[in-house]
């Protein structure tokens, strides 16, 4: 499973479409994998964020506020996007791989 | 009852989305309303930093307004609403001070505008609708150039021939500068007899001449924080002229009859179809003030230089007249596109504007056909060819020169349009000096005068 965050410093961004930096996480079917990745983006784009989504295969999208345009794209795109979170990236990736992450949590 | 309640109850009362955070950002209380707008209860999110909740793409702006020095500061923006849309807003950041608590703190007032925003592109046209269209290298200059324009409040001269679009570019200039929250006020100086023109630009008190019977504000006034375009600014009689440079000097004026000053806060941009270094040679342009007007200077293409741009204008006003008339009509046929790339528009974009119109009115097809076009267009006269444009894809093969008659040669009928023809070409050809034309036709001067009086040429 590939969960993608999206970072202002250490907190999940308040806004998907001004984000310029992502967390991606894979995980092992036994909830193992690499150390988390971050990537910076070359500037805030919600159509490049949603083409990285894409491009990097995520299943989990973890971010603030989000377009309803893009939040249906993803959907239609079988991404599942958890949306209007707001807290610790870490924690909120932690929260989502145990499937205890709902849209509009503050954690 | 408890202070705080109070403020809460207050907080519920105003009709838009109010927040009251400390001086980290941190919310300490929200209204109902902005709870609905950002899907949070007060007590979820209190204690966060504002930005997370409130989603907007001004947190920047919101630090300055905490360290504005006990200023109210109010800017627009967008949020991202519990809906997930994207909502346009006002916010005025108000600091709150010596309340027990609550010091340097802001109280958030957060108004939805996306209605007012909605309303303004209805009735102010939609940008695309009021943009400069257009591809041509001599266009693009000017729109590259219209930020450095729009930023500045330095006087600026737009040039071109009439129905160029100076207004357009004024108004373009306005609405992109900081301006563009006050008034645009146009004034063309050529339309107002002189006589009342001092009193539109500059207004009037009552009783300052026969019949003033209240006071008037003048154009001046009206535009006070936003701009002024005075157009065809070359007919501007001398003694306005004076008058003119006094206010863009000291930034203030005297309304007629008034021995009180009026402080001039405007940005003045003039417009004129003249030659403005002519005016000054013939003594009826002040030097002085064309020097004051003509800091920046931009200098509109006529639609003969715009190359391509003819076919790209057809097509929107085609469109926009469609919509306007509820018609369906889909296109040009392409003896009509031939005609109008190679027609001169002596008009210009105006002319072309009015060209569409009447075709758009006259079809009732779905083809713009040549018989629709209007018939001065398609006279002799007017039938100005010689350029070489691209139709439809296909180069054209007509290869006449670029003079006014040459390409309706073919249907002169008779010695004396020929001759007519023959005089205004060589006229043409030596700048309208009539003894070089005599000499090239072969006629002395006088047969040359005689024969332009008989065929009305003067």
């Amino acid at each position: 499973m590939k969960i993608l965050v999206t970072l202002t410093a250490d907190q999940i961004a308040p806004r998907f479409d001004l984000c310029t930096e992502v967390l991606i996480a894979q995980f092992n079917d036994d909830r193992t994998g690499p150390e988390p990745r971050t990537v910076l983006l070359p500037g805030p784009s919600a159509d490049e964020l949603c083409s990285l989504i894409l491009k990097e295969g995520i299943d989990i999208v973890v971010c603030g506020g989000i377009e309803d345009s893009f939040f249906q794209y993803l959907i239609w795109k079988k991404v599942r996007v958890i949306d209007r979170v707001i807290g610790p990236s870490a924690k909120a990736l932690q929260l989502a791989l145990e499937e205890g992450l709902r849209a509009g949590a503050v954690i | 009852m408890s202070g705080q309640i109070e403020i809460i109850d207050i907080m519920n009362g105003i009709p838009h989305g109010v927040a009251l955070i400390d001086k980290q950002l941190r919310i300490f209380s929200m209204n109902r309303i902005l709870e609905v707008m950002t899907g949070y209860s007060t007590q979820a999110v209190q204690g966060i930093e504002c930005n997370y909740v409130l989603r907007t793409d001004r947190d920047e702006w919101l630090n300055k307004a905490l360290n504005n020095g006990g200023e109210t500061l109010i800017c627009e923006g967008s949020v991202i609403d519990a809906n997930r849309k994207r909502v346009s807003v006002r916010i005025t950041a108000s600091p709150l001070k010596g309340r027990e608590g609550l010091d340097e703190s802001l109280l958030l007032v957060i108004e939805d505008i996306s209605m007012l925003k909605e309303m303004d592109i209805k009735l102010q046209g939609s940008p695309e609708k009021k943009a400069l269209l257009g591809n041509s290298p001599k266009l693009q200059e000017i729109i590259e150039l219209l930020p450095v324009f729009a930023y500045t409040d330095a006087t600026l001269l737009i040039t071109g021939e009439t129905g160029t679009g100076k207004d357009l570019l004024a108004e373009a200039i306005h609405r992109s500068s900081k301006r563009s929250k006050y008034p645009f006020i146009k004034v063309n100086c050529g339309a107002i007899p002189e006589t009342l023109l001092e009193s539109e630009l500059f207004g009037h008190v009552r009783g300052a001449f026969t019949g003033a019977n209240s006071d008037k504000p003048g154009m001046f006034r009206l535009a006070q924080g936003g701009t002024l375009f005075l157009t065809e600014v070359g007919d501007l009689p001398l003694k306005l002229q004076v008058k003119l440079l006094t206010v863009l000097d000291d930034k203030e004026f005297y309304p007629l009859g008034s021995s009180k000053k009026t402080k001039a806060d405007i940005r003045l941009i003039t417009g004129t179809h003249r030659d403005l270094k002519q005016l000054l040679d013939e003594g009826k342009f002040r030097e002085d003030l064309y020097y004051r007007l003509n800091v920046l200077r931009a200098h509109m293409p006529s639609l003969r230089e715009r190359g391509d741009d003819v076919l790209l204008l057809m097509n929107h006003f085609l469109k926009e007249f469609n919509n306007n008339l509820g018609k369906r009509i889909k296109g040009f046929a392409s003896s009509a596109i031939d005609y109008l790339l190679r027609y001169e528009y002596p008009g210009n974009v105006r002319e072309l504007r009015n060209i569409i119109e009447h075709a758009v009115n006259i079809c009732q097809g779905n083809i713009i056909q040549m018989a629709h076009l209007p018939a001065y267009i398609l006279s002799a006269g007017n039938s100005n060819s010689g350029k070489d444009k691209k139709s439809g894809g296909q180069l054209s093969e007509t290869k006449e020169e670029p003079t006014v008659f040459s390409a309706s040669k073919r249907e002169f009928v008779s010695w004396p349009e020929i001759e007519k023809g023959r005089i205004l070409e060589t006229m043409m050809a030596t700048g309208g000096n009539r003894s070089e034309a005599a000499l090239k036709l072969g006629w002395s001067r006088s047969t040359l005068w005689r024969k332009i009086k008989h065929y009305g040429l003067e």
